[in-house]
């Protein structure tokens, strides 16, 4: 990662409609995203994502600000030096956006043509590129006759044709099936690494920020809302915005009778033991586990527990401090009314 | 009387695959240039796009058996004479061209919103967007605009043979009609249908063999 930001968003604004029906997508946005980072945008449903993401290449024009590619003020552009600009920007979108009537390599060959690149050497260009995304077989099917997976591996080649320095993802996984959507993930990580591209990933599922992003920010009432490494939004989330996206359906509800202390314990790669059953064991008293979410990442486990303590307040306290020995992050919470 | 509905056959070919070839090289630049200049087109300009819009309309609008005698003037000042069916054209083209447009207009705006999205994300210009992806992705849908428009101006040429236009309209007309002839009548029905299913039947045939959706 470099520390030369090559997308700088200063003061963006974008509003839609007029008058009484005016709607306010983006409010005041100021961001940096570093050349060769893998940069993620979440947020709910209505945040204002997409048209961040697409604000960064003018396919959206924001009402007021400016968006700075690489040191070059979009907003002040010809049509023709726009153009020129989004060459090094690729984008692919949620519904892959395929010419339909072309083939995967003549489709990987069409922002070639726009260029005036010659036939024949956008053809072997295009076959390097379906290589890279390991569709090398399939140059002479058309988009109608690929997977989801397949298509967004066309896309993405197509995408990086021009070889762009950034490559903007707007929800590029949200129509694909988990394993594919892990498989597209790994491959945007990869040519991360490869080619060095810069990579801004808007989607609204936290598990492809966990899985690829470096730093994320989380967008909520058309504001950036929080912004910082995903460990530590992880580990620490202050704004509502970002309890709801990590914690989805973690919330205690107030009939589930949470009597006692609740606590909710968070798995952020320090804890390589049984903690909960070695607490119990040591204390000698259970405790009830109301929600559970977590995974093991190369041999480390991520996530975050309910878990209910006794109602007994020396028993309590000793969990407590059995937790704090071992070094296990936690948060008191409040039952939540329904 | 085979000659002359030999003869009436092809002048009616002519006549429409002639007209209609000439009413799509104005049809598809007016089509095109609704669709661009539309509210949410690739470059909105709403004055241009009223404008051509309500040319287009007023000539929709007229039936065309009132079109064909009131472009008369402009009929003889170009071709000479309004008999015939060199003369049958102009009007076919004036009436046919506006229909056209808005066949290409529709064909083009069912063109997917999101990949003309990615080709300006490509940086494609106007001009490349309405050659490299507008026609090529509304082409089978174009297709069959075009054995819809080419079957629409048949039964124009027909109405034609009113005024003294050629082809087999006219034969209808002033064998069957002027005379009574019922059997010429009736070969001119059976012909008609027969040239206007195998126009559509051609249509739909190559709109299925370009798309490359299906399969």
């Amino acid at each position: 990662m470099d520390d030369t930001p090559i997308i700088q968003l200063r003061g963006l604004n974008k509003t839609f409609g007029t008058g009484e029906k005016q709607v306010v997508a983006l409010d005041q946005i100021d961001l940096d995203i570093y050349a060769g980072e893998i940069f993620g945008v979440i947020g709910l449903s209505g945040a204002g994502k997409s048209t961040l993401v697409r604000c960064m290449n003018l396919l959206e024009r924001p009402t007021a600000g400016e968006v700075i590619l690489d040191g070059k003020n979009l907003m002040q552009m010809s049509n023709t030096e726009l153009r020129m600009a989004r060459r090094s920007i690729g984008m692919i979108f949620q519904g892959f956006n395929l010419l339909m009537q072309r083939t995967a390599l003549d489709n990987i060959c069409f922002p070639l043509e726009l260029m005036g690149v010659q036939k024949k050497k956008a053809r072997v260009r295009a076959m390097e590129l379906l290589e890279t995304v390991g569709l090398g077989d399939r140059a002479k099917a058309y988009p109608a006759q690929l997977s989801g997976g397949q298509k967004q591996r066309v896309a993405i080649a197509r995408a990086l044709a021009t070889k762009p320095k950034v490559l903007l993802c707007d929800e590029a996984t949200s129509a694909l099936d988990p394993t594919t959507t892990l498989a597209i993930l790994e491959l945007l990580k990869q040519l991360n690494s490869d080619l060095g591209v810069t990579v801004v990933v808007i989607t609204h599922e936290m598990k492809v920020i966990e899985q690829i992003c470096g730093r994320v920010a989380i967008l909520a009432h058309s504001n950036i809302v929080e912004l910082g490494a995903v460990e530590d939004i992880f580990r620490h989330p202050k704004s509502e915005a970002a309890h709801k996206l990590i914690f989805p359906g973690g919330f205690l509800e107030s009939d589930t009778g949470c009597a006692g202390k609740c606590l909710r314990l968070i798995f952020d790669g320090n804890v390589r033991r049984p903690v909960v059953s070695e607490m119990v064991l040591m204390c000698g008293a259970p405790v009830n586990i109301s929600y559970a979410d977590t995974k093991t990442i190369d041999g480390q486990e991520y996530g975050h527990m309910l878990i209910q303590l006794p109602s007994e307040e020396t028993m309590a306290r000793k969990m407590l401090g059995f937790l704090d020995s071992a070094g296990v992050t936690y948060v008191e919470e409040e039952a939540k009314e329904a | 009387m085979i000659d002359l509905i030999g003869r009436g056959l092809l002048e009616t070919l002519l006549m429409v695959v002639g007209s209609t070839l000439a009413a799509y090289i104005i049809g598809i630049p007016l089509g095109l240039l609704l669709v661009v200049t539309d509210r949410d087109g690739i470059h909105p300009m709403l004055l241009v796009n009223r404008v051509v819009g309500v040319i287009v309309n007023i000539f929709r609008s007229i039936p065309f058996i009132i079109l064909l005698v009131w472009v008369m003037p402009v009929t003889r000042s170009i071709v000479g004479t309004t008999v015939g069916c060199k003369a049958a054209t102009v009007p076919l083209i004036i009436a046919a061209a506006p229909f056209i447009a808005r066949m290409v207009e529709s064909s083009a705006k069912e063109v997917d919103r999101g990949v003309i999205e990615a080709s300006i994300s490509m940086g494609a210009s106007v001009m490349q967007i309405v050659r490299k992806v507008l026609m090529p992705e509304a082409k089978p849908s174009l297709i069959v605009g075009a054995a819809i428009a080419i079957t629409t101006i048949l039964g124009y040429s027909a109405m034609a043979g009113m005024t003294g236009g050629g082809g087999l309209g006219a034969l209808a007309i002033n064998y069957g009609y002027y005379r009574g002839n019922g059997q010429i009548m009736f070969v001119m029905v059976i012909i008609l249908v027969i040239v206007v299913q195998l126009f559509q039947e051609i249509g739909m045939r190559l709109a299925n063999k370009t798309d490359k959706r299906i399969r």
